[in-house]
C-alpha cells in the first residue's frame, strides 16, 4: 500500500503533534500497536472483566461504532454530511432478521408474525431469498451498498451536494421508515422483527453463543476500522480530503469528484449494512424506530463528539454517547435529552474536530501560556 | 370526478401548509445558507401558543386570530434568539449548523415535554372553521382547509410585499444576491440577517397556528414536517419565493392523488423518487439565481 511507501504526506505534516514530542516509530509500526491492543482489548480484557449482559451491550454499541466508521470516512474525510445512515443499517438489519425469521421458521412454513397478522397465505417472492444464507448474508453488505451507488450516481453525478445531499439523504431514511410501517404485513410494521431463536443453527438464548455474537461483533469492527485505515492513508483517501477541501480544484487536476465521493459513500453504506446485521443477532431486534430520522442524526452526533476526521474519534464517540444514554436516560430520561442536545450544540458548534481535538487544544493554550 | 376534484383539493391543502413551513425555511436557506432543524420547533413553538391562549381566552375563534400574531412573535423572538447566540458564529460552516440547530430543537422538544407533558393536547377549532362549504353537485370543501390555504395565500402575498416594496425587503433580497457587495455599500448584513430570520421563524409560528387546526399538538410535531419542507425548498430553489410555492402545491398534490390511488407509504416512496429524477433534470431546483460562483 502507499501507506508504507509515503509516511511524510501532507496529512500527517497536518497532523503531527509538536515537534518536542517526535515519534521515533513508523506509522505502519505504531498502527500495528495500535491493533493489537484494540484486539487485547476487546478479546481479553472486556470478556474477562464484563458481565454477560454487560458484554452484550457491549456488543450492541460495536455495532453502532461500526456505521460510526463508515460515518468518519464519508464526512470526516470526503465531507459527505449522510443524514441516512440508518437506512443501510436498516438494510443490513432487515436482510439478516429476515433470514433468521425463515430460519427459525422452518421450511414452507410462514414466518411467526406473519402467520399472526393472518394476510398472507404464502411467503411474498421477495422474502424467498432469503432463507438461503448464501443469498443472504451478502445481501446485508450488498444490498446496502447497491442502493448507496444508485442514490449516490445519480445525486453526485449531477453535483447535488452539502447541505442539498444532507437533505435527500434524510428524506431517504424519512421514506424507508414510512414505508416499512405501511406494509406492515411483510415486514412487522412498527413491531420490526423480533423474537428470534436461534442463529444458524445455535440458540441464541444460551450466554456462551451471546459471547460468540460478541466475538463476532469485536472481529468485524477491527476488521472495518483496518479497511478504513488503509482506505485513508492510500491515494484514494488523499483524494477524498481533497474532494472535501476543493471539489473543483480536483475537478480541474483532472479527477471525477463524483467518483470519488461515490467509493466514500458506498463503502460507508456497506459498513453501515454489517453494523445492522451483526446488530440484529446481538441485540435481537430491528425495527423502524432504530433507523428512521432521529437514529439516524445520532449516528452523526457520535462521530462528530468523538472526532470526525480521526480514524479512532468516531468509534469512541459512538461507544461513549450510546453508553452515557444507556447509563443517564434509565435514571433521568429528561436530563439526558437536554444533556444531548447541549452536548451536540456545544462540541459541534465550538469544538469541531470533537473530543479527539481536545488534547491538541489543550497542549496549545498551554504552550501560549508558557511562552 | 368528484372524488378527484376533492383529492386535488387535499393535494392543494397539503401543499398549503408545506409552503407555510417552507416559506420561512427558503427564506433563510436563501439567505444564509443555513439549514435550521430546529424551524420545525419553531412550528411547534406557535401551535402550543393557541394551546396557551384558549386557556387565558374562551372563545376558540378570538383566540385563533389572536394567536396568530402572537405565534408569529414567539417563534420570531426564539428564532432571532437562536440567530443572535449561535447560527451567526457559523456561518462559514452550514453543515455543522445543520447539527448544531438539530441539538436546540432536541433540547426545545425536551423543554416542551417538560412544560405541558410527554402527551398530545388538543385544541378546539371554532365553529365557524368546523363545517364544510357546498361548492357543486355532492363536492364540498372543509372549511379548516379553505382557512389555511387562505392563511398560505396570505402569507405569500405578505412576505412579496415586504421584499419587493419595503426597505427591509430591498436589503434583503440585495444581501441574498451578493453578501460582500451589500456590505461595502452599506447595509448592517448582520442585522438584516437577524430580522430575516426572526420573519423566518415567524412563519413558523403562524404554521404551527394553522396545523392546530388539523389535528392534536405534542413535542415531536415538527420533526416529520420538516423534512418535507426542506424537501419543498430544495426543489423549489434558493433565493426565490416562485420556485417554493410551485413545488409545495405540486408535491402536495402528487402525495395525495399516488396516496389515493395506493397508500400513504407507497406514495412517500414515489415523491421521494420522483425528487431525485427531477434533480437530475435540474439539480440547482426550480428556479435559482444565476450567479458566477463555482460552488
Amino acid at each position: 500500500m502507499t501507506a508504507t511507501t509515503a509516511p511524510s504526506t501532507p496529512d500527517t505534516a497536518a497532523r503531527a503533534p509538536t515537534p518536542q514530542r517526535r515519534r521515533t516509530l513508523g506509522r505502519p509500526a505504531r498502527a500495528a500497536i495500535g491493533f493489537a491492543s484494540g484486539a487485547l482489548l476487546l478479546f481479553a480484557l472486556a470478556p474477562s472483566v464484563l458481565s454477560d449482559f454487560r458484554l452484550s451491550l457491549l456488543a450492541k454499541y460495536l455495532c453502532l461504532a461500526m456505521v460510526a466508521v463508515g460515518i468518519g470516512l464519508a464526512w470526516g474525510r470526503g465531507g459527505l454530511l449522510t443524514l441516512g445512515q440508518g437506512v443501510f443499517f436498516g438494510l443490513g438489519g432487515y436482510a439478516m432478521a429476515m433470514h433468521m425469521k425463515l430460519a427459525d421458521a422452518g421450511p414452507a412454513q410462514l414466518p411467526d408474525f406473519m402467520a399472526l397478522y393472518g394476510q398472507l397465505d404464502e411467503l411474498p417472492w421477495w422474502w424467498r431469498p432469503f432463507a438461503s444464507p448464501w443469498f443472504a448474508l451478502p445481501a446485508t453488505v450488498l444490498l446496502p451498498m447497491l442502493v448507496a451507488f444508485l442514490l449516490g450516481s445519480l445525486v453526485f453525478r449531477r453535483r447535488v451536494r452539502g447541505a442539498y445531499f444532507a437533505i435527500l439523504s434524510q428524506a431517504l431514511a424519512a421514506a424507508l421508515v414510512i414505508f416499512l410501517i405501511g406494509q406492515q404485513g411483510t415486514t412487522g410494521g412498527t413491531n420490526g422483527l423480533t423474537d428470534f431463536q436461534g442463529f444458524f443453527g445455535y440458540d441464541l438464548d444460551d450466554p456462551v453463543n451471546q459471547r460468540m455474537v460478541y466475538f463476532i461483533v469485536a472481529g468485524g469492527l477491527l476488521l472495518l476500522l483496518a479497511l478504513a485505515r488503509q482506505l485513508m492513508h492510500s491515494r484514494y483517501g488523499e483524494l477524498l480530503v481533497a474532494v472535501r477541501d476543493g471539489e473543483e480544484r480536483v475537478r480541474f487536476l483532472g479527477h471525477n469528484p463524483a467518483t470519488v465521493k461515490l467509493v466514500a459513500y458506498v463503502v460507508a453504506a456497506g459498513m453501515a449494512g454489517l453494523a445492522g446485521a451483526l446488530f440484529v443477532p446481538a441485540v435481537g431486534i430491528i425495527n423502524p424506530a432504530l433507523i428512521g430520522v432521529v437514529p439516524s442524526i445520532e449516528f452523526v452526533v457520535g462521530v462528530a463528539v468523538g472526532g470526525r476526521a480521526v480514524l479512532l474519534g468516531p468509534v469512541l464517540g459512538a461507544v461513549a454517547v450510546a453508553w452515557a444514554r444507556t447509563s443517564l436516560s434509565e435514571e433521568f430520561p429528561a436530563a439526558w435529552t437536554y444533556l444531548q442536545g447541549l452536548l451536540f450544540v456545544v462540541v459541534v458548534a465550538f469544538l469541531p474536530g470533537g473530543l479527539a481535538a481536545l488534547p491538541a487544544l489543550l497542549r496549545r493554550r498551554r504552550g501560549e501560556v508558557g511562552t | 370526478m368528484t372524488v378527484l376534484v376533492g383529492q386535488l383539493f387535499t393535494g392543494v391543502s397539503i401543499g398549503a401548509v408545506l409552503l407555510l413551513i417552507a416559506l420561512g425555511l427558503s427564506l433563510t436557506f436563501g439567505q444564509m445558507g443555513v439549514i435550521n432543524m430546529a424551524h420545525g420547533e419553531f412550528i411547534m413553538a406557535g401551535a402550543y401558543t393557541v394551546y396557551v391562549l384558549q386557556g387565558a381566552i374562551a372563545g376558540a375563534g378570538v383566540s385563533l386570530l389572536v394567536a396568530l400574531p402572537v405565534a408569529f412573535l414567539v417563534a420570531g423572538a426564539l428564532g432571532a434568539a437562536l440567530e443572535y447566540l449561535l447560527i451567526r458564529r457559523l456561518y462559514a460552516r452550514p453543515l455543522d449548523t445543520l447539527l448544531v440547530t438539530w441539538g436546540v430543537s432536541l433540547i426545545l422538544q425536551q423543554l416542551a415535554r417538560d412544560i405541558f407533558g410527554a402527551p398530545n393536547v388538543q385544541t378546539r377549532a371554532p365553529d365557524w372553521l368546523t363545517g364544510n362549504v357546498p361548492v357543486f353537485g355532492d363536492l364540498t370543501l372543509s372549511t379548516n382547509r379553505l382557512f389555511i390555504l387562505g392563511l398560505a395565500i396570505l402569507a405569500v402575498a405578505g412576505l412579496t410585499l415586504v421584499l419587493r416594496l419595503t426597505p427591509l425587503g430591498r436589503r434583503i433580497r440585495a444581501v441574498v444576491q451578493n453578501r460582500d457587495l451589500a456590505e461595502v455599500s452599506g447595509i448592517p448584513t448582520g442585522r438584516v440577517d437577524r430580522l430575516t430570520f426572526f420573519i423566518g421563524s415567524g412563519l413558523a409560528g403562524v404554521a404551527g397556528v394553522a396545523l392546530t387546526l388539523l389535528g392534536p399538538i405534542g413535542p415531536t410535531m415538527g420533526t416529520n414536517l420538516i423534512i418535507d419542507a426542506f424537501l419543498v425548498v430544495v426543489v423549489g430553489g434558493i433565493g426565490t419565493l416562485k420556485g417554493g410555492v410551485i413545488v409545495a402545491f405540486v408535491l402536495g398534490t402528487l402525495q395525495s392523488l399516488v396516496e389515493y390511488t395506493t397508500t400513504l407509504s407507497v406514495a412517500k416512496v414515489v415523491v421521494f423518487v420522483a425528487i431525485v429524477g427531477f434533480l437530475q433534470w435540474r439539480p440547482q431546483g426550480l428556479f435559482t439565481l444565476r450567479t458566477r460562483s463555482l460552488a
